[in-house]
């Protein structure tokens, strides 16, 4: 496997009126566990039920009511922190954290503050070739999810819906290691593909199954690398929390206008609150949500209805075996066994789906041409249809067939680009489709030299023209592509008149 | 027969498996006697209908069946703590006015599997937080003690004030209490009756209305110690509905009572002798000393070096979980809900809902308990206080490790007192639980046993505190001690 090295890539620099400003980000990203049960009770998380209707005694807090930790969650929760290369805790523990809030049930939400199940970990965010930031991770806890409360279906009255309360989150807690909108943005991208590859999370961000809350300070040039050498944050800005943020946009142009209006602060003297903000799109702006003065104590303690969870490192490490290949092993394994450049890798194993398709595709054949075809013929069909790689007409098999008639000079490029559409919609066997379709090239020198002399023949003025200036044969090889409906071998046709006009 | 009601548990098995009195006769028996005691304020919501249908249920199953359960046709009462399906359960808060639960506890559950038959719901301090059943919504049950020749009301003890006054009173067999920080003990001993807190674990808190979940286990309260074995059986289960539930086999508790007690090893703990005791509490104790040392027990001095850290950590550990646990009584989804002003939002909801929903106690703790658990202060306080209990469970684990068997203490620092005498001393008031609530916090098993009356005619009650697990062994240690004890006085009727 190819051992690929990476540059970092520059921090985004921002220009204030007086100074150059520099980003510093961290991430908490709130993911949903693919489960069909809740994290503490037995009722299931199906999306978009009749409101209330998957809520158990447990879920609705109803007295003496008591959780019970759900096996297949842990274990998504593991996956994962293996997944993000991190160290599981065999121990953990779950707290309450409390607050009141109508769609909150019990009063308090059961957290991992103290004793998180995953420890330190780590992403590679992938920028552009050869480039990537190493994002560490600091933890990942297991938590509830909240309900939702509806505000806007009466004057008078707020409704709420406890559906989604009680289903188990993942918090993955990065360590501000991100500089910039991109760099974030491409941070979630990475994650959501790592949490995919795993199944822990359907990354669905529409449906609020991925939500990240954005920490974001700034400092001047330097400054961060201070803080890198001593882990003192009194080397960076005072930060911001901008909170449950479900749309790569919305996260880049949050905090594209928060770092502005944290510079536009400091800039005029002034300083920043550390507060929880909130983005609203429509104005693309962030309002504050809550000062450090209002911010929840949220008396933290271990839940005495829990025992602390202990897991074995034999259960840990059977996880481990059977985790799939994930996104930066697979793209190596892509370089490395069939020749493709970072970008072709990159794409080709943004979903295990699009890889798995290629791998297959690509069995036996020329890799890079096979992930041409798959990228820019594919790709470019399916999308025009807006339909998803799995549910592809053209199988890997067909696709292989139409490469494998242009490996062997059966079929010209061109004549390739219709059997593959042909193929796409009609369906077939891509050698019998061409052979029946009489799309098969001629390679026969003397039907060729027939169609070429035939040209010439017809052609004396442009004869003349053309043997001052060689560069107007390619008039001559379309003439004769045309004569011979497209199938004559380009080569032959080529090497053919360049001979007939020198004579 | 007559005064069917009056009988125990062990007496009214075997008369109905003998066929010679049915549940349907036990239990009118003992409807007839709570209908005539409205005085005690002990049962506050009466199921007659339920009970009746539940004793023919049982008379159908004893029919012709000489083993069937040995708590099957008995008549019982539960704590209002315990959710009963269908039937009002509200802890005695008016937060909970009207709450109806669509599911059974698992213990009442199991009762209920068993044949017992559920006579209605007990008095109790609100949400289990009080040691005289004064902080109850319906008011106050009374002791069916009086002392020397005053008509002054007694408590009954707390939280479990309603059961240990209907047991006591013969208003039922038995009953179920719950144990927090010695909520089936002390009210046990104020009224002459047995009652066992399991170890922690041993019976599950599912369907429980909880107050502080780590110290939260229920327990019966009994006429006697083999009624506590039987009912005790029938009450432990392994539930996987609750995680703290133990997964262990319930032993034959009932099997355990031999009496025989010689070679056992009885500690006598010296910090549990505090300045200020009463005499006749000092002198009960070492008559119970005595009395063991007669069946044959080894008695040794021994020490529990943190007992007076105990009371400050429970008064910190109890009320911190209870404020969290309580925060689910919002107005929101069930219960009482506040009427609320025109423009009051969700922040005016919560006050008004939970200002008069809660009592003064109740709210006193979970101000207390908030407190502990806020920030700044809660290494000083909740951390510290886990530390000591960690202490006060190795103190105990040190002399079990020594050869010691059981410890034998007083229940109490004193005889019932009077209503109204102690209620708006809260400091005082927990000083009630000062040696009860080292036996939550280690989660150890305690029983509280009968042991003799006071110069005023009333009962004083001897607690024994078992190895984990061992209730069965600590059942027959307090069996001993009923025996050489010999206590029969009951009160006299004046209700």
């Amino acid at each position: 496997m190819l051992d690929l090295t990476y540059q970092p890539p520059k921090p985004k620099v921002i220009a204030g009126a007086k100074y150059d400003w520099e980003l510093v980000i961290g991430m908490e990203v709130h993911a949903q566990v693919s489960s069909e049960a809740k994290l503490f009770s037995g009722a299931s998380t199906k999306f978009g039920a009749e409101p209330n209707s998957n809520v158990s005694f447990v879920d609705a807090a109803m007295p003496g009511m008591l959780p019970v930790i759900n096996e297949f969650c842990v274990e998504q929760a593991v996956r994962t922190g293996l997944g993000l290369k991190a160290q599981i805790n065999l121990k953990s523990a779950f707290d309450r954290k409390n607050y009141f809030y109508p769609d909150l049930p019990q009063g308090y939400q059961i957290s991992q503050l103290y004793e998180p199940i995953v420890g330190e970990g780590e992403v590679l965010v992938d920028m552009e070739p050869g480039i990537a930031r190493l994002v560490r991770i600091e933890r990942i806890h297991m938590e509830q999810d909240a309900g939702k409360s509806i505000h806007d279906m009466d004057p008078h009255m707020s409704f709420v819906d406890l559906n989604r309360t009680g289903v188990a989150l993942m918090e993955i807690v990065s360590r501000p290691d991100i500089r910039g909108p991109e760099e974030a943005a491409a941070y979630v991208t990475k994650l959501r593909q790592i949490l995919r590859y795993l199944g822990t999370c359907d990354g669905n961000m529409q449906n609020g199954n991925l939500r990240a809350d954005v920490n974001v300070s700034v400092c001047r040039p330097g400054q961060y690398e201070k803080y890198q050498e001593t882990q003192d944050f009194s080397h960076l800005g005072t930060r911001c929390e901008i909170k449950n943020m479900n749309s790569m946009r919305f996260i880049q142009a949050a905090i594209e206008y928060e770092a502005r209006r944290q510079i536009a602060i400091v800039e005029a003297g002034g300083t920043v609150d550390q507060e929880t903000r909130l983005y609203d799109p429509d104005k693309n702006e962030t309002r504050s949500m809550r000062s450090k003065e209002e911010a929840h104590d949220y008396r933290y303690f271990p839940d005495p209805d829990l025992l602390p969870l202990e897991i074995e490192q034999a259960w840990v490490d059977d996880i481990a075996a059977s985790l799939p290949e994930l996104p930066d092993e697979k793209k190596a394994r892509f370089m490395g066994d069939f020749g493709l450049s970072e970008y072709d890798a990159n794409v080709l194993t943004a979903e295990t789906d699009s890889a798995a398709y290629f791998e297959a595709a690509a069995q036996g054949r020329d890799g890079k041409t096979v992930a041409n075809w798959v990228i820019n013929e594919l790709f470019g069909r399916l999308n025009r249809d807006d339909t998803a790689i799995t549910d592809s007409p053209m199988s890997p098999a067909q696709l292989g067939g139409v490469v494998d008639l242009v490996a062997s000079d059966t079929i010209n490029g061109k004549m390739a680009k219709d059997l593959f559409e042909i193929v796409y919609t009609e369906g077939g066997d891509p050698a019998q489709v061409a052979e029946a379709k009489g799309m098969k090239q001629v390679t026969d020198t003397g039907a060729i030299e027939a169609a070429v002399d035939e040209v010439i023949a017809a052609n004396p003025a442009q004869v003349e023209k053309a043997r001052e200036n060689p560069k107007l044969a390619g008039w001559f090889v379309g003439q004769v592509m045309k004569a011979t409906g497209g199938k004559a071998n380009p080569k032959v046709v080529n090497q053919l008149i360049a001979q007939k006009l020198k004579d | 027969m007559s005064d069917l009601n009056k009988m125990t548990i062990a007496a009214a098995r075997d008369a109905l498996r003998a066929g010679e009195v049915t549940s349907a006769e036990l239990t009118e028996a003992c409807l007839t006697a709570i209908d005539g005691a409205d005085a005690l304020g002990a049962f506050v919501h009466k199921t007659p209908e339920i009970a009746m249908e539940r004793a023919k249920a049982a008379d159908a199953r004893l029919q012709g069946r000489e083993e069937a359960p040995a708590m099957c046709g008995i008549p019982v009462g539960i704590k209002d703590l315990f959710c009963t399906k269908g039937v009002a359960s509200q802890a005695a808060s008016r937060i909970l006015e009207g709450f109806r639960p669509e599911y059974e506890s698992t213990v009442s559950q199991n009762l209920a599997d068993a044949g017992a038959v559920m006579l209605g719901k007990l008095n109790m301090d609100e949400f289990a937080m009080g040691s005289s059943n004064e902080t109850s919504v319906y008011g106050n049950a009374v002791n069916p003690w009086r002392a020397g020749n005053s008509d002054a009301g007694l408590t009954p003890g707390g939280s479990s004030g309603g059961s240990a006054s209907a047991v006591a009173a013969d208003l039922c067999l038995a009953a179920t209490g719950t144990d927090t920080g010695g909520s089936i003990r002390q009210p046990a001993a104020f009224t002459g009756i047995t009652g066992i807190k399991p170890t922690y674990g041993r019976c599950s808190r599912w369907g429980i209305v909880a107050f502080a979940s780590s110290l939260d286990q229920a327990g019966p309260m009994t006429k006697d110690v083999r009624d506590a074995a039987i009912m005790l059986q029938a009450m432990c289960s392994h539930d996987p509905k609750d995680s703290t539930s133990a997964d262990l086999p319930v032993p034959d508790f009932e099997a355990a009572l031999t009496g025989d007690i010689k070679g056992k090893t009885i500690g006598i703990p010296r910090e549990y002798r505090m300045d200020g005791m009463p005499d006749e509490i000092e002198t009960l104790w070492a008559q119970g000393t005595e009395m063991l040392r007669d069946a044959g027990a080894k008695i040794v001095d021994i020490s529990l070096p943190h007992t007076k850290y105990a009371l400050p950590a429970y008064y910190v550990i109890a009320p911190a979980e209870a404020s969290s646990n309580l925060a689910r009584y919002d107005g929101v989804r069930y219960g009482r809900r506040a009427a609320l002003s025109q423009g009051d939002g969700i922040t005016e909801m919560y006050e008004k809902t939970r200002a008069e929903g809660f009592g003064a106690e109740v709210q006193r703790r979970v101000m207390i308990g908030t407190y502990v658990l806020s920030a700044g202060f809660y290494d000083a306080y909740y951390n510290r206080a886990r530390k000591v209990r960690t202490l006060i469970k190795k103190d105990f684990e040190d002399v079990f490790a020594q050869g010691v068997d059981a410890i034998l203490t007083p229940a109490t620092p004193s005889a019932a007192f009077e209503l109204g005498k102690t209620f708006d001393d809260p400091v005082q008031m927990y000083l009630n639980d000062v040696f009860t609530v080292t036996v939550n916090l280690a989660g150890l098993p305690g029983i509280s046993v009968p042991a003799g009356l006071d110069a005023q005619g009333l009962p004083l009650g001897l607690q024994l505190i078992g190895r984990p697990w061992e209730e069965g062994d600590l059942l027959n240690t307090a069996y001993a001690l009923e025996q050489a004890a010999g206590f029969v006085a009951k009160p006299a009727k004046w209700w």
